[in-house]
C-alpha cells in the first residue's frame, strides 16, 4: 500500500502582510430603549486558519466586551452559532476568513425573537414547533420490557432515518424560508423534515392522517412555495427539498382521499 | 424577589439532566431543568463514536457480557473506580440502548453476511450471524476486549440528545432556557435549590426544590487546549464546591483525549482507531505498536496520550508554525466507509482543517477531554455531606470512571446515571428525607448575597480583567497540569492559580448592563472556575504517585500501598484560596477485581497489603463455585443488584444467553 504524503494542515501562509479584515456586525438590544439597530464596524487582522468563531471572541476580547453571539460546540454539530454571514445564513464556527472577503456582513438569523446584537432565540422557537409537530415517537408499546432483546430495524431503514435525524434545529432552513417571512406560524424545513422522519419511522404509530392534522394547512406543508432556500443553506445538507414534495404528495393524496 | 418551587431542579440540559427529569416526571413528580442553552445544543450533541453495552450482537461482540464491560471498566479506571457503581452501571447500559432504541434513536444496525474491515491494518473478513440482523451494532473501542460500542454513524450523542430531548417535551418537562444558576441554597446539610440568573434580562430568581440536580457536565474549559464545548466551564462543580459541605471527588482525574484536531483541539472520534484508523509520526511510521504491542493505537486514552507525547519529545512531532503534533491516517478504511460512518469527522476536516481525509492524513494532538472528577456521590447519586444535592453525568464522581474513563462510557453514563439517579430522586421525594421545611431567610439571604456579588463585578471599581486572568488560568492548567505532571510545575501551577484567584476578588468590567452581559458572565465564572481548577492542581500535586490519566513524572509508579484511595476536595471558607483535600479509601477486601495490571501501559507498580489476600480470597471462592452460572459467582462475590432501583434490575437478554 503506497502512503499518501502528509500535507500541511494549517493553510499555507499567505503572500504579503495578513488582511485586514472589516466585520460589519447588526447591533441591537431590543431591552434596551435607547438602542437602535444600527452597524458597527470591527478592524481585525486576519489569521491563519482563522473562523468567524475565533474572529467574534478576538472582537469581544480586544475591541467590544458587550457583543452578544452565541457559540457552544465551536465544531459544526450543535447548531448554536446560525447568522447570516455576508447575506447568508450559516454556522460561523465553521466559517473561515480565508473563504470570504474582507469585508464581512454579519446579521442575526431573522424569523427567530432576537436577544442582542447576533444572538436569537431559536430554542424557543424550536421547542414551540416540537410541540406543535410532536416530534416524537408515538410508540406502540409504552412500556417495553427493557431486559429484552430489542426488536430488529432493516439497516437499511435505520440508516436512512438517521440521515433525517441528523437535523441540528439551528433555524438557518427558516432563516432562509419565504414562507417562514410571511406566515409567523410557517413550521419550516425543519419542522416538515422532522414530520417526514416520524413518518419514515415504523416505530411511530401515527398514520398519514394523524399527520395531515399536523402539516396539512398553509402553516404546514402546504405553505411551502418551493422558494428552496432551505435546501441550498442547510449546513448539514439535508435532502430538504425531496423531503418537502414527497410530504407535499403524501399529504395531498390525504386530503384528497 | 420572585420564587419559583419544583419538586426537582435539575441544573443542566445535557443527556443526564433531560433523563433524570423524565425519570421523575414519569414518578409523578414535578421537575424543572435550568440550561444555559437550549438543551438540544449541550455538549452531549458532541459525542461521536458511541456508547457501550455489552448487547453482544455483532460477531466480534460474542461472548460479550457485564463481566467482561465491567473488567474492562476497572482496569480503564486504574482499579479508582467504585466496583458496585460500575457493576450497576454494566447492567443497566444494554437496558439504556433498548430503552433509547424504543424512543427513536436510529442506532447502526447489524447487516448478516460478510463485510470487510480493517483490523491491524490487515483487511478482514467478518461473517455477521443472521440472528443478528437488524440488531443493534458494536464498534471497537479502545481499552475493551470485545466489540461493545453502540453507535449512531458518528452521530451517536446527538441522535441520543434529540431523541432523549423530545422524549422530555413529550412529558411536559419545562426547560427553563438560558438561565445560570450562580449559588446554592442551603444551611450547611440541606440543599434547597438555587439563585438563577436570567441570561437575557440578569434579573435572579430563587429556584426552591426539594431536591436540586447537579448535571453540568465537565470542566475541561479550564484548560486552554480543550475539546470541550465553551460552556464546560465546571460551574456545577463550583456550585457544590461553593456550598462548603459537599466535596469533588478525584479532580486531579482529567483525561486527554489522544485526537483532537491539532491546533483547535476539536474532537475525531474514537471511532476512526475503532475501524481501523493508525496513528503516525513525521516520518510517517507507525509508531503505537512500538510502545503497546498488545493494544497498539487501542490502548486506553491515558495510555495513548501519554505515548503520543513521549514520541513528540523524542523528537518524532510533524512540525508547523504553530507547534508539533501527529498524524491520524484513516484512508486505510476507504472513502465509502468515511461518509458513511464516520461523516462528522469528514466534515469537521473539511471545514476546519481544509483536509479530505479519505486522502489526506489529519494533524492530532493530545487534548483535554474529560473530566473524571466531579460532586462526589453516593451510588444514589446524593451528596453524602449535603442532603438533597445530587449530581449525575460527568458533573459527578459517581464514580464509574476512577483515574481515567474508557472511550463510549460517558455517554452511556450520562443516560444510565440519569436513569438510576432520577429513581432515586423520586425515591428520596416520596420518603421522609424528601421533607421540605423552607426557611424564607435563608432563601432571601442567598438571593441577597449574589446579588451583591453582581452588584460589586458591575459597579465596584475593581482593575482586574475577567478574560486575561481566564486566559491565564487556561494557560497554567494547560502547561503545567497536562498529560505529564511533576512536583515543581505543579507547585508554581498552584501558586500562580492562587494568585489569579485573589486577583478574580476585584475583578472590574468594562460594559456594565446587566441584562446579555458576556463580561459579566465571563467574570463571575473565572472566579469560579479558577476554584475548580485549584482543586485540579492541588489534588495533583499531593498525589505522588501515577494512576490512569494523572501521571507524575516525579512518581511513576502507581502506588496502591498509599494511594488506593478518592481525593476529596472542599472549599470551607468563600474568604479561603485554596482547597481543603481528605481522602476515602478504597477496600481491597470488598472488591471484585482487586488492583493488577491493566494489560496496557506501565507494567511496574506498588500493591496494596490487602491485595493477595483478596486474591487468595476470590480464588478459593472460585474453586468451590466452580460449575456454577457466571451471576450466581459474581452475587457471591461482590453483590450489588440489591442496589440497582427496581425497575432497573433483571438480567439482560442476548442472542446467546436467551431469557428463562
Amino acid at each position: 500500500m503506497t502512503e499518501p504524503t502528509p500535507v500541511p494542515t494549517a493553510p499555507a501562509a499567505a503572500s504579503g502582510p495578513p488582511r485586514k479584515l472589516r466585520f460589519h456586525v447588526l447591533r441591537h438590544d431590543p431591552r434596551d430603549p435607547a438602542s437602535v439597530p444600527h452597524t458597527e464596524v470591527f478592524e481585525l487582522e486576519e489569521a491563519a486558519g482563522m473562523t468567524l468563531f475565533i474572529a467574534l471572541n478576538e472582537v469581544r476580547e480586544q475591541l467590544d466586551a458587550s457583543l452578544a453571539f452565541d457559540f457552544v460546540c465551536r465544531a459544526g454539530i450543535c447548531g448554536s452559532c446560525g447568522m447570516v454571514i455576508n447575506g447568508r445564513p450559516g454556522l460561523a464556527c465553521r466559517t473561515l476568513t480565508q473563504d470570504l472577503p474582507a469585508d464581512i456582513t454579519l446579521a442575526p438569523l431573522p424569523a427567530f425573537e432576537l436577544i442582542a446584537d447576533l444572538s436569537v432565540n431559536t430554542g424557543k422557537w424550536m421547542r414551540g414547533m416540537s410541540e406543535r409537530l410532536e416530534t416524537w415517537v408515538h410508540s406502540v408499546e409504552q412500556d417495553p420490557d427493557l431486559r429484552c432483546i430489542e426488536p430488529t430495524m432493516d439497516p437499511e431503514l435505520a440508516d436512512r432515518i438517521y440521515e433525517l435525524d441528523r437535523c441540528i434545529e439551528c433555524g438557518c432552513c427558516v432563516a432562509a424560508c419565504g414562507t417562514a417571512r410571511m406566515r409567523e406560524d410557517f413550521v419550516g424545513a425543519v419542522g416538515l423534515n422532522k414530520i417526514a422522519r416520524f413518518a419514515l419511522d415504523p416505530r411511530d404509530a401515527r398514520t398519514d392522517a394523524d399527520f395531515y392534522e399536523l402539516v396539512g394547512t398553509d402553516d404546514g406543508v402546504f405553505g411551502c412555495m418551493t422558494l428552496l432556500g432551505c435546501h441550498d443553506v442547510c449546513p448539514k445538507g439535508l435532502p430538504l427539498q425531496t423531503q418537502i414534495a414527497f410530504l407535499r404528495r403524501r399529504m395531498a393524496r390525504t386530503g384528497l382521499g | 424577589m420572585k420564587v419559583i418551587y419544583t419538586d426537582v431542579l435539575v441544573i443542566g440540559g445535557g443527556l443526564a439532566g433531560l433523563r433524570i427529569a423524565i425519570g421523575a416526571r414519569r414518578r409523578g413528580h414535578d421537575a424543572i431543568v435550568l440550561s444555559l442553552v437550549p438543551p438540544k445544543r449541550s455538549h452531549s450533541a458532541a459525542a461521536q463514536g458511541g456508547m457501550q453495552a455489552s448487547l453482544g450482537n455483532v460477531a466480534k461482540g460474542q461472548g460479550d457480557n457485564e463481566d467482561v464491560h465491567f473488567e474492562d471498566t476497572i482496569k480503564g479506571s486504574d482499579w479508582g473506580a467504585d466496583q458496585q457503581v460500575v457493576r450497576m452501571f454494566v447492567n443497566t447500559a444494554p437496558k439504556a440502548v433498548r430503552e433509547l432504541a424504543a424512543w427513536g434513536v436510529p442506532w447502526s444496525r447489524v447487516r448478516q453476511g460478510d463485510r470487510e474491515v480493517i483490523i491491524n491494518n490487515q483487511k478482514v473478513t467478518i461473517t455477521e450471524r443472521t440472528e443478528a440482523h437488524g440488531l443493534v451494532a458494536q464498534r471497537d473501542f479502545g481499552g475493551t476486549k470485545k466489540w461493545r460500542t453502540c453507535y449512531v454513524s458518528d452521530g451517536t450523542g446527538h441522535a441520543m440528545l434529540f431523541a432523549v430531548g423530545d422524549q422530555a417535551i413529550a412529558q411536559g418537562v419545562p426547560v427553563h432556557e438560558r438561565k445560570e444558576a450562580v449559588a446554592l441554597i442551603h444551611d450547611g446539610s440541606r440543599c434547597y435549590g438555587a439563585v438563577v440568573r436570567d441570561l437575557i434580562t440578569g434579573e435572579l430568581t430563587a429556584y426552591v426544590a426539594k431536591a436540586t440536580a447537579i448535571a453540568t457536565g465537565g470542566a475541561g474549559r479550564v484548560y486552554r487546549v480543550t475539546t470541550n464545548a465553551v460552556i464546560c466551564e465546571g460551574i456545577g462543580a463550583a456550585l457544590a464546591l461553593e456550598t462548603g459541605a459537599a466535596s469533588l471527588g478525584n479532580m486531579e482525574a482529567v483525561q486527554f483525549h489522544p485526537t483532537g484536531i491539532f491546533p483547535a483541539g476539536i474532537l475525531v472520534t474514537e471511532g476512526c482507531r475503532g475501524d481501523g484508523g493508525l496513528l503516525r509520526d513525521a516520518n510517517g511510521h507507525r509508531f503505537m505498536p512500538d510502545y503497546e504491542p498488545e493494544k497498539k493505537e487501542l490502548a486506553s486514552r491515558d495510555v495513548v496520550s501519554r505515548r503520543m507525547e513521549e514520541h513528540i519529545r523524542k523528537g518524532n512531532g510533524a512540525k508547523s508554525r504553530f507547534g508539533e503534533h501527529l498524524w491520524l491516517d484513516i484512508t486505510l478504511l476507504g472513502r465509502k466507509h468515511i461518509e458513511h460512518n464516520l461523516r462528522e469527522v469528514k466534515e469537521i476536516c473539511q471545514y476546519f482543517l481544509g483536509v479530505d481525509p479519505a486522502e489526506q492524513w489529519i494533524a492530532v494532538r493530545p487534548a483535554q477531554h474529560y473530566t473524571m472528577g466531579g460532586v462526589r456521590t453516593t451510588y444514589t447519586g446524593e451528596s453524602p455531606t449535603l442532603r438533597g444535592l445530587f449530581a449525575a453525568g460527568e458533573a459527578a464522581c459517581w464514580d464509574m470512571h476512577g483515574f481515567n474513563r474508557l472511550g463510549g462510557n460517558s455517554v452511556a453514563e450520562t443516560v444510565v446515571a440519569g436513569m438510576i439517579v432520577g429513581e432515586f430522586i423520586a425515591d428520596f421525594l416520596e420518603g421522609p428525607k424528601g421533607d421540605l421545611d423552607i426557611p424564607t431567610a435563608l432563601v432571601r439571604e442567598a438571593v441577597e448575597a449574589e446579588r451583591a456579588k453582581l452588584d460589586v463585578l458591575l459597579h465596584g471599581g475593581g482593575g482586574e480583567r475577567a478574560d486575561a486572568l481566564k486566559i491565564e488560568m487556561q494557560q497554567i492548567m494547560t502547561d503545567k497540569v497536562g498529560i505529564f505532571r511533576g512536583g515543581a510545575d505543579l507547585e508554581e501551577a498552584v501558586h500562580r492559580l492562587q494568585g489569579l484567584l485573589v486577583r478574580s476578588r476585584s475583578i472590574g468590567l468594562r460594559h456594565r448592563a446587566d441584562g446579555p452581559n458576556p463580561e459579566l458572565v465571563t467574570a463571575y465564572r473565572t472566579q469560579k472556575m479558577l476554584k475548580v481548577a485549584l482543586c485540579i492542581a492541588t489534588g495533583a500535586l499531593a498525589r505522588t504517585e501515577s494512576r490512569g490519566a494523572h501521571f507524575r513524572e516525579d512518581f511513576p509508579r502507581r502506588d496502591d500501598s498509599h494511594w488506593l484511595k478518592r481525593t476529596l476536595a472542599s472549599w470551607k471558607d468563600p474568604a479561603d484560596t485554596l482547597p481543603c483535600l481528605a481522602y476515602e479509601p478504597l477496600d481491597v477486601m470488598s472488591m471484585e477485581l482487586p488492583p493488577g495490571w491493566r494489560g496496557y501501559g506501565n507494567k511496574d507498580y506498588v500493591d496494596h497489603p490487602d491485595t493477595p489476600r483478596r486474591a487468595e480470597e476470590l480464588e478459593r471462592l472460585r474453586e468451590r463455585l466452580q460449575g456454577t452460572d457466571r451471576h450466581a459467582v459474581q452475587a457471591e462475590i461482590m453483590p450489588y443488584e440489591h442496589l440497582l432501583p427496581a425497575r432497573f434490575r433483571g438480567r439482560n437478554e442476548r442472542i446467546d444467553e436467551r431469557m428463562p
